[in-house]
């Protein structure tokens, strides 16, 4: 009877430290930790990748096959989004017609400040993309908004971008439960499957970086929105941020969402925020 | 005995032909019962933010046969559009915890 007792008490004893170790655990897990989501995403890409110079990840295909990275060098000297700059310059100094222009929306102008895009406004509770905001500039100014889909926004955001060229992607995310959620439902977008396809972003872009997907080589996640807008040889034009998601979910079969659904800005704060770090490089050029 | 084996084998295809119940063809009301519950399906699959590009194509496929009066082809259609959108939301449902296992931790 002793024996009985004694073992009963052992096995409640072990049972409790069991779970005393174990339950912080799982409450840490379901706690949302930027810092630690980033610094795990960064890890993972550099030790898979220890060849690759960290700031090499944000030229996408190129950081993973050398002669595809010899190309696009060379194609750099002529880059075909040279118009599409041109054109997003013309357009950010040229007037509405109220009078205003662009610069009038944004800190500083507008110029070197793609690095802080997408950032959490704390006065609306969402994500606010760098698109979103340009097309919110122009309806505060009496002007129509344009596609998220097309050259006009691709243009403006490429010469944006280029005007941030190798500054740190420099994503905040304040100190609002708002602000953290919006970061964990983009991190559950990018992870979550979908499509007939069954595929998620990270199906293609951590599970096989560098591999190839017909005649493409899959660009890592890491740094993957730092070369927006990119022109793409296979649009035979430029594309944006938006344009990307939307293609990217056609591809696996899932109906895409509206251009700058809630889903789409979180995914864009969950990529951009875990590449903190990492210089702007767009506008990009892509195959 | 060697010849009533033949006309047996001969007769019982004949007899089979005649007398079994040929498939019956579609008609409107199938079509309509089929492309109401892969309607239904299909937008719930809209509700969950997981619809697939094939179901939406399966649906209008199946609309465009029952506008022509191809009832049997309407019903093939929109029986495969609600397996398409009841896949569909199943993955919707499973993917709710199931995309953790792929996270980077």
């Amino acid at each position: 009877m002793k024996a009985r007792s004694a073992l009963l008490l052992g096995s409640l004893g072990a049972a409790l430290v069991a779970f005393a170790l174990t339950s912080p655990r799982v409450v840490a897990a379901d706690k949302v930790d930027p810092v630690a989501d980033a610094k795990a995403f960064q890890n993972f890409f550099f030790q898979k990748f220890p060849n690759v110079k960290h700031e090499d990840f944000v030229n996408g295909p190129y950081s993973m096959n050398a002669d595809m990275k010899r190309q696009w060098q060379e194609k750099e000297e002529f880059p075909p989004y040279e118009f599409a700059l041109d054109a997003g310059k013309d357009m950010f100094t040229t007037p509405f017609k109220n009078g205003k222009t662009y610069a009038d929306c944004f800190p500083n102008g507008g110029i070197g400040i793609r690095q802080n895009y997408p950032y959490f406004d704390t006065k609306e509770g969402k994500v606010v993309t760098l698109e979103l905001a340009l097309n919110r500039c122009r309806e505060a100014n009496g002007e129509a908004p344009y596609s998220y889909v097309k050259d006009e926004m691709a243009s403006l955001t490429a010469y944006m971008a280029f005007t941030s060229r190798g500054k740190p992607m420099d994503i905040k995310i304040p100190d609002d439960p708002r602000a953290l959620a919006a970061f964990e439902n983009g991190k559950r977008y990018f992870y979550t499957r979908r499509g007939q396809m069954n595929f998620s972003c990270a199906s293609c872009h951590v599970q096989s970086p560098g591999e190839r997907i017909r005649a493409e080589i899959l660009a890592p996640a890491l740094g993957i929105l730092n070369a927006m807008p990119i022109y793409r040889s296979e649009w035979s034009g430029m594309g944006t941020t938006s344009r990307r998601f939307v293609t990217c979910n056609s591809q696996t079969r899932a109906v895409p969402l509206e251009p700058q659904a809630d889903e789409y800005r979180d995914v864009e704060y969950f990529l951009s925020y875990v590449a903190n770090g990492l210089p702007i490089s767009g506008p990009g050029a892509r195959p | 005995m060697k010849w009533s084996f033949v006309l047996a084998m001969l007769l019982a295809p004949m007899l089979a032909l005649g007398l079994a119940p040929a498939a019956r063809a579609a008609n409107e009301a199938d079509y309509k019962a089929a492309y109401a519950a892969a309607d239904a399906a299909s937008k719930e699959a809209a509700g969950l933010r997981h619809q697939w590009t094939v179901t939406v194509s399966a649906l209008a496929a199946a609309k465009k046969a029952g506008d022509g009066g191809d009832f049997d082809r309407a019903v093939a259609a929109a029986r495969e559009a609600e397996a398409l959108a009841k896949a569909s939301i199943f993955q919707a449902t499973s993917e709710k915890e199931a995309w953790k296992a792929m996270e980077i931790r």
